[in-house]
């Protein structure tokens, strides 16, 4: 047997993994004056990764290590994006961490490896590999909710999470293992012939797939497998909420597509069914419980849920078109949500968390550039034309009504009207009510300047969908 | 010797009985985390059975990974409890609701 390394393909990761345990070594003999170094060399990883990945681009799927990894145009986009939102994160959250002195090097290290499992999970093509990366993300993760260690409420979101991404795992290994039993193999390429040739052994891979998706659900943060969502997202530090919220999500998606579309494709029939159930209920709880929420942080929490329902309905069709509709929604998403996040930070000062609606209220009186960028990015997350939330919910519904089931694409649209409601009136209290606190807003340039970009990035691209709806078609041999 | 099905039903049996006291047990957290460990467990037997007899050595690979990430978790669950208790005094399952709606 010979062994096909094919190192160069995973450089990327390579070099995030040496810079990260370089910075974490770093750091602790920093001197105290010069303690920014960390960040600087942290966002330098990120961007040295970014370069050398977009350097790499591949033309065609190739594998390295021995077939477990695997590089292809969609992990190569996927990562890019993944570095992209994670730096934004980073961005954003430095002054607030820095405010509650929590701006460590062990955060910025814990953001490191997040990154490295994503990037991992992205580019799995084994069920080893996909949850190696899994849990190098999830252990990172929970770590960071728990950063803030006097904060009760951190502490708390921190044990529901983890208790509920241990159970998660959990499943998904019980899945993998009834996979692996039938098939006898980890490779996904080669669990998808083994399928695709027995008949035999049906009913114990369905057994098999029923784990994996309800590990999948968790992950993602699909009704009735999201209760833990709304408790992180509020109790977590906002900086970490906006690094759970966003880039995890594109790696979430990456693996719906590893394993039910790559390895398990000829089980469409049986996955979908389950898909449908899942996108329906988390469209409508989303959608109906983020109206009755006063705190921010916990409507954009199910904000989240609703979005991951549609996100849901581009893959549950099985077609190519659909997973590109899905990945375009993907990437929309996190860049309307790490703005989103971005906004409570701007506003959040040291000792005081805008995490109340009522803390947007006459936000245009006091900034109107703010209340501006606030109110592209409620409008594009509600999805009204020509926003770039309504590109997205454009794609994957036209691809629900290609694949015939024009009742879901029906449902899909009511409750996304039912979800208008919250978003405008964020935009209400900003623009329509008094101003309580009239604190100017204090930021650092760089933050401003991303802000905006952020905020402009996604009216040109509304108005000009077409660049990233190709991108995310080729991504996917879509021609 | 046992045959396969015989392992797959204690593997099984192991499953529900840890996923059951993940649900069921209203008292303690340290409970849960030795739930989860024993998760992880009965997913090995069923590797390590299945890697046994389909004759191939991946599932075996496997069960070293996983009972490595085991120890790492379990590292990070107990450091979580320990910030908990700090906070709270009190490791009480009925304890932890202070987030609502």
């Amino acid at each position: 047997m010979t062994l096909t390394l094919n190192t160069t393909l995973i450089l990327p990761e390579i070099i995030m993994l040496t810079m990260a345990c370089v910075i974490l070594v770093l750091d602790a003999y920093l001197p105290k004056n010069l303690k920014n170094l960390t960040y600087q060399l942290t966002q330098g990883t990120l961007i040295a990764t970014a370069i050398l990945i977009f350097a790499t681009y591949p033309e065609k799927s190739e594998l390295a290590m021995n077939g477990m990894f695997v590089n292809d145009v969609m992990s190569t986009i996927l990562k890019l994006f993944i570095l992209l939102i994670v730096f934004l994160a980073f961005l954003y959250s430095r002054q607030y961490l820095q405010d509650r002195k929590l701006l460590k090097g062990e955060y910025l290290v814990l953001g490191l490896f997040a990154t490295l499992g994503m990037m991992i999970m992205v580019s799995a093509n084994s069920l080893l590999t996909i949850y190696l990366g899994l849990e190098l993300l999830s252990l990172s993760l929970y770590t960071m909710v728990a950063i803030n260690r006097d904060s009760q409420q951190a502490s708390e979101a921190a044990m529901k999470y983890f208790v509920l991404g241990a159970l998660a795992s959990g499943m998904l290994l019980y899945g993998m293992s009834i996979i692996y039993g039938v098939t006898g193999t980890l490779d996904l390429n080669a669990i998808a012939q083994a399928i695709s040739q027995t008949t035999e052994h049906k009913t114990i891979l369905v057994f098999g797939l029923v784990f994996i998706v309800i590990g999948l659900a968790f992950k993602l943060g699909a009704v009735p497998f999201h209760v833990w969502i709304p408790d992180v997202y509020q109790g977590a530090p906002t900086a970490v909420t906006l690094f759970i919220a966003s880039a995890p999500k594109i790696a979430a998606f990456a693996m719906l597509i590893r394993l039910l579309a790559d390895g398990m494709q000829s089980l469409h029939g049986d996955w979908q069914n389950i898909l449908i159930l899942l996108s329906i209920l988390s469209m409508a709880i989303g959608n109906i419980i983020a109206i009755a929420q006063t705190n921010i942080k916990r409507m954009l929490a199910y904000s989240t849920i609703a979005h991951v329902g549609y996100l849901l309905l581009g893959i549950l069709t099985g077609t190519k078109d659909g997973y590109a509709a899905s990945m375009f929604y993907v990437l929309v998403y996190t860049l309307m949500t790490v703005g989103g996040f971005g906004m409570i930070l701007l506003l959040s000062r040291a000792g005081f968390e805008a995490e109340r609606l009522e803390d947007f209220k006459g936000l245009n009186q006091r900034n109107p550039w703010y209340a501006a960028v606030m109110l592209i990015l409620m409008l594009s997350m509600a999805g009204i034309p020509p926003m770039l939330g309504f590109w997205a919910k454009w794609a994957v519904l036209a691809q629900v009504v290609q694949a015939g089931l024009v009742w879901l694409a029906i449902i899909a649209v009511i409750f996304a009207i039912i979800g208008v409601f919250y978003y405008l009136r964020v935009i209400k209290l900003m623009y329509f009510d008094d101003a309580e606190d009239l604190t100017p807003i204090t930021a650092n340039t760089d933050m401003k300047i991303a802000l905006s970009a952020n905020a402009i990035l996604i009216l040109m691209l509304g108005l000009m969908p077409s660049g990233l709806i190709s991108l995310c078609l080729g991504a996917l041999g879509v021609n | 010797m046992p045959e396969l099905n015989e392992f797959l039903i204690v593997a099984a049996v192991l499953f529900c009985i840890s996923a059951a006291g993940i649900f069921l047990n209203r008292k303690n957290l340290l409970i849960i985390l030795m739930c989860i460990e024993l998760m992880l467990l009965s997913v090995n037997m069923n590797f390590i059975a299945f890697s046994y007899f389909n004759a191939d050595l991946a599932g075996q690979v496997f069960v070293f990974f996983i009972l490595t990430v085991a120890a790492a978790e379990s590292a990070i669950g107990l450091a979580i409890l320990i910030i908990l208790f700090r906070n709270k005094y009190s490791i009480n399952v009925d304890d932890i609701n202070t987030m609502k709606g």
